[in-house]
């Protein structure tokens, strides 16, 4: 639901690190994304070449690698990709800790350098 | 080859680290660079920013999420009548539009910042870093954070708030927290309000609802509630105030 404000954001970081490396164009962003990160990926694909128009990221292609949910049980001390949300696959408890499935990082991103331009006149 | 920041001098150039190393990277050449960061990065610091401030002042910070219409403001008006003459409390209200719940709770005397969002669908850390710039906080004991009502987008941003207060009314489905695990599983207490309502909702079960919770929130407590009628009002201000007594000792 708030996809168009997520771009914003994946926005002005990459903005950030682009001009820190003195970059001319992002050629592509790379996202990780939990499928409990509460985003609908198809939807933050369809946003982002609206919010990108006219920046630095105009013509990055975004690459999303979908992470999977998993899980530590506090009861069994096991590691799990949980069948049912949040329960252990192994004693059933749901006292359980989130390892991953909830984020939404920035990997990496591909940047064109601009050519070096600085004469001595 | 670069000693410093691992590129191979060859095809691939990568500059590992946050997004922010030293890039040996040649000009004109096109290099991968590692960010590996949250995109809520931002968010969250300005989120530990706005949780210091109100933890230096004492102040014990409520987020409350719920679907529109649960109750939110209703519980604040009733609260506000019962802990008036013990705690100083303020309220940030969040809403797409209008000042209308603001205005409710500054009819019981208590201060209320409106943040309207427009579109937005949730409130972020600086809209709520911003609402606190305009509160004393040297006199407030309680700050209420009236989140837009909304059951996505709210779970996934930190606002520096102490703790997550979740309202499921009676008049929604009792297996909301399965549907809508985020929100649920990051409460510190749930409150099933509406319970005046239940004699005429046959398809709300306390008993549904209540497993359908422990499946996403494990031990989570869980209190029912009818801000209108009274019950559950004396375990509400209770976990209030021990919330409070808890964090005082702990700062």
């Amino acid at each position: 639901m708030h996809e168009l404000s997520l771009c914003r954001g994946v926005l002005q970081q990459v903005t950030r690190i682009a001009e820190a490396h003195h970059a001319i164009a992002i050629n592509a962003i790379h996202l990780h994304i939990g499928p409990l990160a509460g985003v609908e990926v198809e939807l933050l694909e369809r946003a982002f070449p609206l919010v990108s128009r006219g920046t630095i990221a105009e013509h990055a292609t975004l690459e999303v690698t979908r992470s999977v949910v998993t899980i530590y049980c506090a009861k069994c001390g096991n590691r799990c990709e949980p069948k049912r949300l949040f329960i252990c696959n192994s004693c059933h408890s749901s006292v359980t800790e989130l390892l991953s499935g909830d984020e939404i990082r920035i990997e990496n991103i591909v940047l064109k350098k601009r050519v070096q331009t600085d004469h001595v006149h | 080859m670069c000693t410093n920041c691992g590129c191979n001098g060859g095809k691939q150039y990568t500059v590992q680290g946050d997004g922010f190393s030293v890039d040996h990277t040649p000009p004109g050449e096109t290099v991968i660079v590692d960010v590996h960061r949250a995109l809520l990065f931002d968010n969250d610091q300005q989120a530990a920013r706005n949780r210091q401030r109100l933890t230096e002042h004492n102040i014990t910070a409520i987020n409350l999420m719920s679907s529109p219409g649960s109750g939110k403001t209703t519980l604040l008006e009733r609260t506000i009548d019962e802990l008036l003459t013990r705690y100083r409390i303020a309220v940030i209200e969040g809403d797409l539009e209008t000042e209308n719940d603001a205005r409710r709770i500054r009819a019981k005397g208590v201060e209320a910042v409106q943040i309207t969002t427009g579109n937005a669908c949730h409130l972020d850390a600086v809209m709520v870093g911003s609402a606190l710039q305009q509160l004393d906080l040297k006199l407030i004991d309680l700050l209420f954070i009236e989140n837009v009502g909304n059951l996505v987008c709210p779970a996934s941003f930190d606002l520096g708030q102490h703790r997550n207060v979740t309202l499921l009314s009676t008049t929604e489905g009792d297996d909301k927290p399965e549907k809508y695990p985020l929100i649920f599983r990051a409460s510190d207490l749930l409150l099933i309000s509406k319970i005046d309502l239940l004699p005429l909702l046959d398809e709300f079960d306390l008993q549904c609802a209540a497993d359908s919770f422990a499946s996403v929130a494990a031990d989570t407590p869980l209190l029912q509630l009818s801000a209108k009628r009274g019950d559950g009002v004396t375990q509400w201000l209770a976990w209030l105030n021990d919330t409070h007594q808890q964090l005082q000792r702990s700062s």
